[in-house]
């Protein structure tokens, strides 16, 4: 006699069911049909129209399948998920916009050439062939790189006194870092203006764009510094002191050393924040169309400020090559920030 | 008989022990004290420079820099400055215009989307999603500005002219002559996708702070998530919202590139959100700065700083509100 087996089978209760998910599908394709329906009999245009319809519907629709299913209050609280559902949408849809457009426009204006010429010899109406962004993309990367030396070791220090010393003022810097990162980037221009070039200087180069830079990136290296250095366990530095070491010599052998991949984040976005930053650059650097080596003497082109010439010159080539300097700035900013998100979840495990 | 005592000398003397720290700490914590306070001494020296090349505008001027809404240079045939009048007023107007419509439409948005990511999505889609809000706040301002006036424009135009339709008759949406484009509507719509990441990311924090064993108990009385999510999640979270908000309204307040670009700048007054006249302090700047003579950067200089003022007193109300709901026992 062979005993029956009964096996109960698994089930995953917080999972929605097959009917709940029949249901969910019908509600969303009631929606759609409804916004099409609408649109096509009523005054309602666009794709305004097409959005607000479906999410009204949505909403109707969960919430007459919230109060049949149980009753008033869950009724309400299904049509207020589809509200937050709503803002999420709201959210995204514009980074999507953004991204595509870029893409999609940029893309016509690149050619063999781009990366290897400058604009010296091209005037805004030559086919898009011709000319280049060599001359923004040094430019670029020589403002950026000044601005770099010049922000990080202030950056790391203030993020060293609000984690390490913790004096009276870690309250009040804490704010003025906060203020600082809240300063319009045209009054940062605006103050090197005053400050380096009416009096030092009295010229336009890409050292003063830089310093401007400058005052933009402090903020965000000190902010990221300061929590990654929050994170370094407190264990580290009691067992360096318990060594016998100063406080000097634990925080760069033990504390620095352990938080150096978080520290390298917080320069790629400080980079990253300032690498497109258009309004200081434009009262400062002078712009030049030619490869510029040097950051102390003569106009310095640069990305953002190749972008916005471009498009102001306003011809159709002009304006492709904007948008294909939009694309490459795009670009580099994504790559850094792959790789702050790269080093960041590398930090994690 | 050699005692230990008779050996002088080789008995060490007990340590002092003090927490003076040694030279080497003396100047690791001076070094970073200085780093510390540089943001004070950038700040200050900021409001200086500023105040000191504004001074003779302000000092002619006085109040009327900021309530006058006046901006002439006349110049006689030779190029000499003949006679001058410097008023803000009109571009004060539009500034705080521009970020209260900035503010009034990313704040919802951002709420919801920050509920959403909190209490409603999945865990691997909140990854995502979250890794796009941050992405978004990388954006440059540039690329904002071109995004709002080739692809949004056409739409925002039309739903200004829907507002106008069905609300015209509020006065701040009245348009006469009929202009929609290059509106500080539009402006603000631009704005509002700018600061949305700022906002968004400050309130999740707020959201993700909500003490579990609340809302724990709320469900286990039978709360449904939205009841949740209103009685307390919101209540908490609500002085973190604002205090993101404002960040966001200095954000908007300050912005250059994206507003000179969609906003149609004109030097008068202009209430009517939806008509295609407007500007802000920042704009006003590099607007005014490639043609300027030494005597009207001086003016454009004590702009600056009547802006940056406006940052640091929007800024320091969002660090009173954050810290003060912050502390308290709520």
């Amino acid at each position: 006699m062979s005993e029956s087996k009964v096996s109960v089978k698994p089930s995953r209760p917080w999972r929605p069911s097959p009917k709940e998910r029949a249901i969910n599908f019908a509600l969303i394709l009631g929606s759609v049909l409804a916004s099409y329906l609408l649109v096509a009999v009523t005054e309602l245009k666009g794709k305004l129209a097409y959005f607000a319809v479906f999410f009204v519907a949505l909403a109707v629709l969960n919430l007459v399948r919230g109060v049949l299913t149980r009753d008033w209050m869950n009724g309400r609280d299904q049509f207020f998920s589809i509200v937050m559902l709503l803002g999420m949408t709201m959210v995204i849809l514009p980074t999507a916009s953004i991204l595509y457009t870029v893409f999609d426009r940029g893309r016509k204006g690149l050619h063999a050439g781009l990366l290897t010429n400058d604009m010296s010899l091209a005037t805004p109406s030559d086919p898009i062939t011709s000319g280049g962004l060599l001359h923004a993309i040094i430019g670029t990367f020589l403002l950026v790189s000044v601005a770099l030396v010049v922000s990080l070791p202030i950056g790391v220090l203030t993020a060293l006194y609000l984690t390490e010393i913790k004096g009276r003022l870690t309250r009040p810097i804490r704010f003025l870092v906060q203020a600082m990162s809240g300063v319009p980037s045209i009054v940062a221009g605006l103050f090197i203006l005053s400050a380096v070039v009416y009096t030092v200087t009295k010229s336009y180069s890409g050292l003063v764009g830089s310093l401007a830079l400058t005052i933009l990136m402090i903020p965000t290296i000190a902010r990221t510094a300061e929590e990654v250095l929050n994170l370094i366990p407190n264990d580290l530095r009691e067992a360096g002191v318990a060594l016998g070491g100063t406080q000097w010599r634990t925080v760069a052998m033990v504390v620095v050393p352990a938080a150096k991949s978080g520290l390298i984040t917080a320069l790629i976005l400080g980079v990253a924040r300032i690498v497109g930053e258009t309004a200081p650059i434009l009262l400062l650097t002078g712009g030049g169309d030619a490869v510029n080596l040097n950051p102390t003497q003569g106009a310095m082109g640069s990305l953002p400020f190749y972008i916005w010439k471009s498009f102001l010159l306003g011809t159709e080539e002009s304006i492709t090559r904007g948008w294909a300097g939009l694309l490459v700035l795009l670009v580099l900013v994504l790559s850094l920030f792959l790789l702050a998100r790269f080093l960041g979840s590398r930090r994690t495990k | 008989m050699t005692t230990l005592e008779s050996q002088a000398g080789r008995i060490p003397s007990p340590r002092e022990i003090t927490t003076e720290p040694r030279f080497s700490d003396k100047v690791f914590r001076g070094v970073v004290t200085a780093g510390g306070l540089s943001s004070l001494v950038i700040l200050g020296l900021i409001a200086i420079f500023l105040g000191y090349q504004g001074f003779e505008i302000l000092a002619k001027e006085g109040i009327s820099f900021i309530t006058t809404s006046e901006w002439v240079v006349e110049v006689d045939s030779f190029g000499a400055i003949t006679n001058t009048t410097f008023g803000l007023a009109a571009m004060l107007v539009g500034t705080i215009l521009c970020a209260i419509i900035a503010v009034v439409i990313a704040v919802p948005i951002s709420v919801s989307a920050a509920i959403f990511l909190s209490f409603y999505a999945p865990n691997s889609l909140k990854k995502v999603l979250v890794s796009v809000i941050d992405l978004m706040a990388a954006f440059p301002s540039i690329l904002f500005g071109f995004w709002g006036l080739f692809v949004l424009m056409p739409s925002a135009e039309y739903w200004a002219k829907l507002i106008n339709k069905y609300l015209g008759f509020i006065p701040i949406f009245e348009v006469e002559p009929r202009i929609f484009t290059r509106s500080p509507f539009i402006a603000g719509v631009v704005l509002a996708i700018m600061i949305i990441p700022i906002v968004t990311s400050i309130s999740r924090e707020v959201f993700s702070q909500t003490p579990l064993d609340r809302i724990q108990a709320a469900y286990a009385l039978g709360a449904t998530r939205w009841n949740v999510i209103r009685t307390v999640a919101l209540p908490y979270a609500r002085g973190g919202i604002v205090g993101g908000s404002m960040l966001g309204l200095g954000r908007a307040m300050g912005e250059t590139v994206a507003v000179y670009t969609v906003l149609n700048i004109v030097y008068q007054i202009n209430w009517n959100v939806l008509f295609g006249a407007g500007g802000n302090v920042a704009s006003l700047i590099l607007l005014k700065f490639g043609e300027a003579q030494p005597y009207e950067i001086k003016a454009l200089m004590a702009a600056g700083l009547v802006l940056f003022m406006l940052t640091l007193l929007v800024n320091f109300l969002a660090d009173q509100v954050i810290t003060r709901s912050g502390t308290k026992g709520r």
